[in-house]
């Protein structure tokens, strides 16, 4: 007795090694070549949002950075005119920058922002070799122009874009 | 004693002086009940109804006059429906209830109507995080609104009132508070209501708009972002800025101010001052602050500081490090010994004078005050004292202003004395032309230029205006030099004091003589034992002079040549000024906001300021630098925190003896409450939390008694016939090393211009607004044209400090412009 039993105990480990090698299907994804989606609601890199008409959503009012836990969030505002404008309204964002090394991606800044201008996206290859190069300033953030519409600062006509916050349905994802 | 009331409000028994409002009795309690128009300072005026209560009164038995008891309880009559805390005064036996059902559907209410036609554009409105209508609908609004989001009211979103203050007509809530400190605490009533219902609007009614040198104060007390600053506009959220205790530098009322400053990016990354809020002083400012003090502060970060030691080599002015600079300045110094001289102007700090007392006392040098006004002496002598405050002024007080145009010169003397004369003071103003005081003045007396002394000696032999005088409760005279140069004005000094010793008026609170300095410290320098020089011209003569924080060559083509002539010039500025080119060393200073020190106002009350942003580039504090000349020299200065400056000046200079730092920081609780969580009540105005300041002692409090100073007889210059005489006369906005680097002033300060009688003009063939050439001090200078009846035929005002060589009354010569 005392010996069979050992041995099925061990036979039986051996066929799930065995099922194992020969039976299932690998799941490494080969990174970087191929990459898997990420779900819905994942909280990647930001992004920073435009309108269709290429305008920048973003109207530097500094809200996401005050709703940041970790203040990674820098913003300064400059005043918009018809002849140079960034975004609707007065005000936009003249320096925005985020510091990647502390941001801890929990999304308050995307719930702060009046304007859905700030959203989390789906990129996650953040890498840099300097903590300088952690910080990424409007450049890298901002999306770019959709197709149809034009880059900033764009000439508008007069009393067009007078209003920063646009009415908003309830936001989704 | 006056009579005092209980009432009960929200169950709390509160006892407060007879007249009081309910709102500020239930402030006085702990008890916030939500205001929009109604301000503190100001009479309420019942618009807005955001204060809705619930009040009721001890009914009263009409045939006994006694109350009706019901229970053993005073039976309560309630009012029939809501009432304004803001409009109702205390009475007896009163109760109120601020959060009671009903009192607070009425405040939903109002809140729930004031936001159907607001544009809720919080993420960018500069008052947002410090805004009333934010704060207020958190607490008391209603969360949701009855009304259609699409019938919103909409308006002008920005108009600009003036070049320094905008308007966002949809923000505004009309509760009329701008417009109601515009009429009656400026007493500049350039703001208006203008259509009616939901289409009233502010507007200005002034040429140039919003013509007002207070304007920023209603950006304080407004509260939504209705009006906010040019200056700041979008500069920053509110809860980035971190907050600097400071002291106006621009004159000599010493207002309290708070620097806001934060590390921004526009700036290459410096850390800045991005604004200028008013710090409560009761006694001082109160609450408010001038358009000069809350505008003109961006010398500071200007690029064309100085900002590193620069010595003279083979003719040009080089950078150098410090060791080169000071062991030059140092030397020069010690080679000249008593053949040196030591100029400092009114823009630095107690601590700074000291060291350089001691420098110039050490050398066996002169020590010169570089001012334009004299008599500091006597103000040392019989200037305020401890326990003045303007505010207390009132009927059967009189305030005499001599030979100066405080608006000017001082905008918040002048808000204080208007006032005091809308409290019933008598107030008298003694000047050779018209000054925007006299409209609020009881006597005006006007005299010809030159006759300023016998005037003033005259006045007591006058009926009323003697009488006045004579039998005034309190009396304080403020003087300086309109129209005047040192001598003429020190002849007024002398003049005003005998007129307070004669009619004992001195030595008390409340009671004195003030100084009109041209400059923050001017009143320290004095207590200091700096002198001002008549001929100052004469006195550099082959002196090595040691100039510090005063620009005499580029006042005055004179003492540029004077400069020229002297041995060294060692000059330590902000700025490459007219004079610091031609130094031979030119030591760079930290502006005043990068440091700590104190300065002595021109009602002898020490202040302290704090550091607001860091040092630019190499500067060091002017009273470090000093030291370190002075330590080459062999002496024991101090070049340690300002503190210890100060100590050593308190132990040595009697006026200050008792002084420290840490007295200086003490703060007493103050009415009206202003700068917590509940800013709707008196506006953005910071709290005073870094001290109050002390009055300096008063030699004649001390039991000292003044002598009678002498005056001096003859007269200043007179108009000649057929010649114009060109007197100085200062002006707010003008090209001061501290104003010129602010842009948004550039309107204000203007181009230079001259101002004649019209019969003058038109004898010249001149009309106002041209252009003309005037030839003054072997100078030609162009110069705009303005016109004023009030003043004398043959004379012609020439601010100071706008690039026009007028230090003293002197002949002028216009003819036009090429
Ligand atoms: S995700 Fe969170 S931590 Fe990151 S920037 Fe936004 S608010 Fe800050
Ligand atoms: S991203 Fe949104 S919250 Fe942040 S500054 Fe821009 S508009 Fe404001
Ligand atoms: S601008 Fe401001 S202070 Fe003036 S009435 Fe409107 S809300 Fe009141
Ligand atoms: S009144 Fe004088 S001290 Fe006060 S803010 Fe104006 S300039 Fe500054
Ligand atoms: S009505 Fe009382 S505060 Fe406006």
């Amino acid at each position: 007795m005392r010996v069979v039993e050992p041995v099925v105990e061990l036979a039986r480990g051996l066929a799930t090694t065995l099922r194992m090698i020969f039976g299932e299907k690998p799941v490494t994804v080969q990174y970087p070549e191929e990459k898997r989606p990420v779900r819905p609601r994942f909280r990647g890199r930001h992004v920073l949002k435009r309108y269709d008409n290429g305008l920048e959503k973003c109207i530097g009012c500094a809200l996401c950075a005050a709703a940041c836990p970790a203040d990674a969030i820098f913003v300064e505002a400059s005043e918009n005119t018809d002849e140079a404008r960034y975004s609707p309204g007065d005000r936009y964002a003249s320096t925005y920058e985020i510091n990647m090394l502390r941001c801890i991606f929990c999304g308050f800044c995307e719930d702060a922002c009046p304007t859905e201008a700030i959203v989390l996206g789906d990129n996650y290859e953040l890498s840099f070799t300097s903590r300088r190069e952690a910080i990424y300033p409007k450049e890298m953030l901002i999306e770019p122009v959709p197709p149809g519409g034009q880059p900033t600062p764009q000439k508008t006509p007069p009393g067009v874009f007078t209003r920063s916050v646009p009415e908003m349905k309830d936001s989704q994802d | 004693m006056t009579e005092l009331v209980t009432l009960s409000i929200d169950g709390k028994q509160v006892t407060v002086p007879k007249g009081t409002l309910v709102v500020d009795a239930a402030k006085q309690a702990g008890i916030d009940i939500p205001v929009f128009c109604y301000h503190p300072k100001m009479e309420p005026a019942g618009m807005c109804r955001m204060c809705l209560v619930e009040l009721g009164r001890p009914m009263i038995d009409r045939a006994t006059g006694q109350p009706v008891l019901e229970n053993g309880q005073p039976k309560i009559q309630w009012a029939p429906k809501l009432e304004t805390a803001c409009t109702n005064v205390v009475s007896d036996g009163m109760v109120v209830l601020t959060r009671s059902e009903k009192a607070r559907a009425g405040q939903q209410e109002i809140l729930e109507f004031l936001l159907t036609s607001h544009p809720l554009d919080c993420p960018v409105c500069d008052k947002g995080g410090e805004c009333p209508l934010q704060n207020l609908t958190l607490d008391y609004g209603p969360g949701k609104s009855r009304f259609l989001y699409n019938e919103k009211h909409h308006a002008e979103k920005h108009v600009p009132l003036g070049e320094l203050i905008w308007l966002d007509r949809e923000r505004c809530i009309q509760c009329g508070r701008c417009v109601r400190f515009q009429r009656l605490v400026a007493g500049e009533p350039v703001l208006a209501f203008d259509e009616r219902g939901r289409d009233t609007e502010i507007i200005t009614n002034s040429e140039p708009a919003f013509d007002s040198i207070f304007s920023g104060n209603t950006t304080d007390i407004c509260p939504v972002g209705a009006l906010t600053t040019a200056d700041f506009r979008f500069g920053a959220r509110p809860w980035e800025l971190k907050s600097a205790a400071s002291l106006c530098a621009q004159c000599p009322v010493g207002c309290n101010i708070t620097f806001n400053t934060r590390r921004e990016a526009k700036s290459g990354g410096r850390v800045v001052i991005k604004r200028v809020m008013p710090r409560q002083n009761e006694e001082v400012n109160e609450i408010w602050i001038c358009d000069k003090g809350r505008f003109a502060y961006h010398f500071t970060e200007s690029e064309a500081r100085l900002r590193q030691p620069l010595i003279r080599r083979n003719g040009q002015l080089q950078p150098a490090s410090w060791e080169e600079a000071l062991d030059l300045a140092a030397a020069k110094l010690k080679a000249a010994g008593k053949d040196a001289l030591i100029l400092a102007g009114g823009r630095l700090s107690n601590e700074d004078l000291f060291n350089l007392k001691k420098l110039a006392d050490g050398l066996g040098a002169q020590s010169v005050l570089y001012t334009h006004v004299g008599g500091g002496d006597l103000v040392t002598q019989i200037g305020l004292a401890s326990g003045t405050n303007l505010a207390d002024l009132g009927k059967g007080d009189t305030i005499l202003v001599a030979a100066c145009d405080l608006y000017e010169e001082a905008p918040i003397w002048w808000l204080r004395v208007k006032q005091a004369a809308d409290r019933g003071a008598t107030l008298i103003v003694v000047n050779a032309r018209a000054t925007r005081l006299d409209k609020h003045a009881g006597y005006v007396v006007r005299y010809a230029p030159g006759d300023e002394t016998v005037t003033l000696q005259g006045l007591l032999k006058q009926d009323k205006i003697g009488a006045a005088i004579r039998e005034a409760g309190n009396l304080l005279v403020f003087y300086a030099a309109d129209g005047l140069d040192l001598n003429g004005s020190t002849s007024v000094a002398a003049a005003c004091a005998n007129l307070l010793i004669e009619t004992g008026h001195f030595g008390r609170p409340n009671n004195g003589l003030i100084g009109v300095w041209p400059h923050a410290n001017d009143q320290g320098a004095w207590e200091i034992g700096f002198r001002p020089e008549a001929d100052l011209a004469a006195a550099l003569k082959g002196k090595t002079v040691y100039i510090a924080a005063a620009d005499p060559a580029g006042d005055d083509p004179r003492l540029a040549k004077a400069l020229q002539d002297a041995g060294t010039v060692i000059v330590q500025e902000l700025f490459q000024t007219a004079t610091a080119s031609l130094a031979e060393v030119v030591l760079p200073a930290a502006a005043y906001t990068e440091r700590e020190g104190t300065f002595t106002s021109g009602e002898r009350r020490v202040q302290r300021y704090y550091p607001a942003v860091p040092r630019w580039a190499e500067t060091k504090a002017d009273y470090v630098i000093t030291a370190e000349i002075g330590q080459r020299l062999g002496l024991d200065l101090e070049a340690g925190a300002p503190a210890l400056v100060f100590n050593r000046l308190t132990a040595e200079i009697t006026a200050f003896a008792g002084l420290s730092y840490r007295k200086l920081a003490e703060v007493r609780p103050q009415w009206p409450i202003v700068g917590r969580a509940d800013l709707y009540y008196g506006g953005t105005t910071y709290e005073n939390k870094q001290g109050l300041g002390v009055h300096l002692a008063a030699a004649a409090s001390a039991g000292e008694s003044p002598h009678l100073p002498e005056v001096r007889k003859g007269s200043g210059p007179r108009p000649q016939e057929d010649a114009l005489l060109a007197v100085p006369v200062t002006k707010l906005y003008d090209l001061g090393v501290t104003v010129r680097s602010s842009v948004l002033l550039e309107a204000r300060i203007g181009l230079p211009a001259i101002t004649i009688h019209p019969l003058t003009a038109e004898k010249m063939g001149l009309k106002a607004g041209e252009k003309a050439m005037i030839g003054l001090g072997g100078h030609e200078n162009e110069v705009l044209v303005k016109l004023d009846e009030t003043i004398p035929a043959g004379v012609a005002l020439v601010p100071r400090s706008m690039g026009l060589p007028v230090s003293a009354p002197a002949p002028l010569s216009v003819g036009k412009a090429k």
